[in-house]
């Protein structure tokens, strides 16, 4: 009884704390926040230029091996996305108090799960499930060869 | 009795209950920005569907086209060439309205809508050019799969200019104070997020695509 009592008279203490709070809010709303700076866009935009650009030369005039140009501009995607958040989405450790950089978190290691989960188990599907297309052979031919 | 009479008194008289939960640093200045950010995060979530399925059925061509014969790099040079420099338009826009220039901010948001409006303009023609050759997403697996993503950016581009005329005439209508700013914050979010996404469409579907 008596803890049920205590707890009420502190949140209504806390209640009363977030009332004046958002009293602050309000007259402080007018209040503009900078969110980045002339030399913070130019900046973003002349290293997402040059991100952007590399990735479609190597591509468009062949200068590397197929295989090594994925991993070439999967890295410089990586990096662009960096610049981007930085830069033009103004993203820090400190922006909402850390929750902006906390939601992120957690979206990439839910987008991590989704992607690498779902190309591994269906690589893993398509490989046991369609024997025939090891074999080179025409579908009919591997139906005999299982009968 | 003289339980309530106590924690009332301590409510009533010392600061320290309410200063304890009074802690400003858990409490984000403009809650509607980190609102928003969450939205772009679920956001962000439809798009890892969408690219976990072209990562899936990216290869299945289904005796259809590859990605090395439909794709025009060209274009999609120019495409992208349009949505990064609208972002850096939209960042000028803020700018001008941290310092409340209404005009600059409209002609800003003006230009950003119009290459936005080039970009979605590149992405339709090269649709109906696919779906006049035959190639629309019923083809296959894989174009089923690139239409669902790039079609399902293009859509956010489309409101994303949709929004953009609104606040212009917003801002024409009320100037730049607390609420338009705030919108406008917003949407420079969100616009600057899609850029981000179309970075993963043209490295992942255009670029890896046209790749043996």
């Amino acid at each position: 009884m008596s803890g049920s009592n205590h707890a009420h008279g502190h949140s209504h203490g806390h209640d009363s704390g977030h009332g004046h709070g958002h009293g602050d809010h309000v007259s402080h709303d007018d209040h503009m926040e900078a969110h980045g700076s002339l030399k913070d866009y130019s900046i973003g935009f002349i290293l997402a230029v040059i991100l952007t650009a590399i990735p479609f030369w190597l591509v468009m005039t062949h200068q590397l091996a197929p295989g090594t140009t994925k991993l070439v501009i999967i890295g410089f995607a990586a990096v662009q996305f960096v610049v981007h958040m930085v830069y033009f989405l103004h993203m820090n450790s400190k922006s909402e108090g850390g929750w902006n950089m906390m939601a992120m978190l957690l979206t990439i290691i839910l987008l991590f799960i989704v992607l690498t989960g779902s190309i591994w188990v269906m690589y893993h599907m398509n490989a046991n499930m369609m024997p025939n297309m090891s074999n080179e052979g025409s579908s009919v031919h591997g139906m005999h060869d299982m009968q | 009795m003289s339980d309530i009479k106590a924690s009332t008194a301590g409510t009533l008289n010392g600061a320290d209950p309410s200063a304890r939960y009074f802690v400003r640093d858990h409490h984000p200045e403009q809650g509607t920005l980190l609102g928003f950010w969450l939205y772009l995060m679920s956001d962000c979530l439809i798009f890892a569907c969408l690219f976990a399925t072209y990562a899936v059925l990216g290869r299945n061509y289904a005796g259809g086209p590859s990605g090395g014969e439909i794709f025009d790099l060209k274009l999609v040079a120019v495409n992208t060439a349009f949505l990064l420099v609208s972002s850096i338009t939209y960042g000028f826009a803020m700018l001008a309205a941290q310092n409340k220039n209404v005009g600059k901010v409209q002609l800003w948001l003006a230009i950003t809508g119009i290459l936005g409006a080039c970009f979605l303009g590149l992405e339709l023609y090269e649709f109906s050019h696919l779906i006049h050759e035959g190639f629309g997403p019923w083809r296959s697996g894989f174009l089923t799969a690139f239409f669902a993503l790039v079609g399902t950016h293009g859509l956010h581009v489309t409101f994303g200019i949709v929004w953009l005329v609104v606040l212009m005439v917003q801002v024409g209508k009320h100037g730049i104070n607390g609420a338009n700013y705030r919108r406008l914050a917003c949407l420079s979010m969100f616009w600057h997020f899609l850029d981000v996404v179309w970075i993963g469409v043209f490295t992942f579907v255009y670029l890896m695509g046209v790749l043996p």
